[in-house]
């Protein structure tokens, strides 16, 4: 097998999982790895959102916005996630309630300075990485709900032969017809509603012909951070999920197949 | 008045299709078997206005739409369950992406159930089935849609249910505002009664076009979009600006106005890529409560 050339750690939607973040940051460091990326939404969900800043600063990651961190930065009243359904809703707003108090002003203000997106080259392909969608930071790529045109046309439209995401909370990649990549890289703040408690990061490296995706499983000490969450006071239905990984809030967004695999 | 002068000369706003997320096919046309009081398009058993949809147009339009990067595709009608094309269309749908079909679920048997499931489990991409409802009870439902229609709607959704779909039940909103939050529960605890144990809701606005306009009252003047309107709006809100709905006369602008000419752009998806203005009392609907088509998003009870 020929050598990579290069190789970036990959993950999103930390949601204050700062155990889950501090064992991915472990495990990265044992793997080689030149660049590590964060595709944003760094708070909800989890207790105590400062101690996720200064692991990403401390490790250099490259960290771009997602739509928490949008909202945090600007002040904004919610978190732009768009729940219709009121249980799903109430339970958006005490979490982004929370976060937006613990998450210090200085905080706020590096948000501030995150770009929507990143680009950088991966063994001479151009590789775009962003928090929802290239052209929404808010959009939903679902495997199930995102067909594989679609997909090549962002590719064209945003010029790039790797695109990579977070946003939905579940991993998936798919390799196109014309040999382009799209992954969506999952995120390390909770486990991908399949009943386990592990969460994820990729890895992108750059092999002869073209880029490989290796999805990595992060164990971390759930139990802990369920108990800081409840401590903090967060809804129970969160820590359960933390403990048990189901979803069990914010469903309203999960497509039939994506639905149908989960508990809730 | 000038100032009202004014107004009433001013063009509505145009609307650009900003990208063609969401491809619409009126597989049904106006024909139905029931006939809903509500019915913005009016259909019933005798409306032959819009036809049913045959495999080979759809087929066009598919080849069309995957280089043009369509993201979903929706199904409706009238009833799509009567075109006897639906299921090899459902089929060659999600071969290439998601496929929705709202349905009144009254109409299916047990081997187009089976065959449902065939077909979905067949692909990689979710199937959505949205079964109209729009009453927890026959008291509630049936006067709107017809004497018997909640049992049968009931029995449609317990088969698919039990074949392991989970439909989204879309209700048009008929009770005051305040009401909301009640009703919304009535639902959930009846369609847990009936073995759906994790209902999925959605709860539209009604359209006060076709019989709606007679049961309760047609748009008045005022309900329309001015260019103002428009200012830091976010257009994505708009269906007519992400998508393009084909009837067997064409590529209409959405599936609310195909029975205005002026809705009728052309003959192919390319040539329905035009602005259109919105100048209709439904625009002003989709304006306030947004994104009322799609699954995802729309108006909760909230
Ligand atoms: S509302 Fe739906 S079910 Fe009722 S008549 Fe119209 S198309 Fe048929
Ligand atoms: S009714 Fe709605 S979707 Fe149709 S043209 Fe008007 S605003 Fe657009
Ligand atoms: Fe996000």
């Amino acid at each position: 097998m020929p050598a990579p050339t290069e190789r970036a750690a990959l993950f999103g939607g930390i949601y204050s999982n700062h155990l889950a973040l501090t064992a991915a940051l472990a495990g990265i460091q044992t793997r080689n790895i030149d660049s590590i990326y964060c595709l944003g939404d760094l708070g909800a969900f989890g207790p105590h959102p400062d101690r996720v800043y200064p692991l990403l600063r401390d490790n250099s990651v490259k960290t771009l916005a997602g739509n928490y961190d949008d909202s945090l930065a600007r002040d904004l009243p919610d978190c732009q996630c768009g729940y219709t359904d009121p249980r799903d809703n109430q339970f958006a707003r005490l979490s982004y309630q929370y976060t937006y108090c613990n998450t210090s002003e200085e905080n706020r203000a590096w948000l501030r300075t995150l770009p929507g997106e990143i680009r950088f080259e991966l063994g001479g392909r151009r590789v775009l990485l962003c928090h929802g969608s290239p052209r929404r930071q808010n959009e939903f790529l679902w495997d199930s709900t995102t067909p594989s045109h679609f997909l090549e046309k962002l590719c064209d439209d945003y010029e790039a032969d790797v695109i990579a995401v977070t946003h939905t909370g579940i991993k998936w990649e798919r390799e196109l017809p014309s040999g382009r990549l799209f992954v969506n890289v999952g995120v390390l703040g909770r486990p991908e509603n399949d009943g386990t408690r592990q969460v994820w990061y990729t890895v992108l490296t750059a092999e002869e012909n073209r880029i490989e995706a290796e999805f990595v499983s992060v164990q971390y000490d759930a139990g802990t951070l369920a108990r800081q969450m409840r401590q903090e006071g967060l809804p129970e239905e969160f820590a359960q999920t933390i403990e048990d990984g189901w979803w069990t809030t914010c469903l309203e967004i999960l497509p039939a197949r994506e639905r149908q695999a989960g508990r809730y | 008045m000038s100032g009202h002068d004014r107004e009433t000369r001013e063009l509505p706003p145009s609307q650009e299709l900003e990208s063609l997320d969401e491809l619409w096919f009126q597989v049904g046309g106006t024909l139905c078997n029931l006939s809903c009081n509500h019915c913005f398009i009016s259909c019933h058993p005798g409306n032959d206005t819009f036809g049913f949809l045959g495999i080979e147009t759809v087929r066009k339009y598919l080849r069309e739409s995957e280089k043009l990067g369509v993201r979903e595709y929706y199904f409706t009608g009238g009833e799509p369950f009567l075109n006897r094309d639906m299921l090899q269309i459902i089929e060659e749908t999600l071969a290439i992406g998601p496929a929705t079909v709202l349905t009144n679920g009254t109409v299916f048997t047990p081997a187009s159930i089976k065959t449902l499931r065939e077909i979905s489990q067949d692909s990689p991409y979710s199937l959505e089935l949205r079964v109209s409802i729009d009453g927890y009870n026959p008291q509630t439902n049936d006067p709107i849609r017809g004497e018997g229609t909640f049992e049968q709607a009931m029995a449609g959704v317990r088969m698919l249910v039990e074949a392991g779909f989970l439909p989204i039940i879309t209700i048009a909103q008929t009770w005051p505002q305040q009401d909301g939050p009640a009703v919304f529960e009535s639902f959930v605890a009846t369609l847990k009664e009936a073995g759906y144990s994790r209902p999925r809701i959605k709860i539209l606005p009604t359209l006060h076009l076709g019989m709606e306009a007679e049961r309760t009252r047609p748009y008045s003047r005022s309900e329309r979009i001015s260019p103002g309107m428009m200012e830091n709006y976010d257009s994505s809100q708009l269906l007519c600006s992400r998508g393009r709905t084909v009837t067997d006369r064409g590529v209409a602008v959405c599936p609310l106005l195909i029975e205005a000419p002026e809705a009728h752009l052309g003959h192919s998806l390319a040539e329905a890529a035009v602005p259109f203005r919105l100048a209709h009392g439904a625009c002003h609907t989709c304006y306030v409560h947004g994104a009322i088509c799609s699954n995802i998003g729309g108006w909760g009870v909230d």
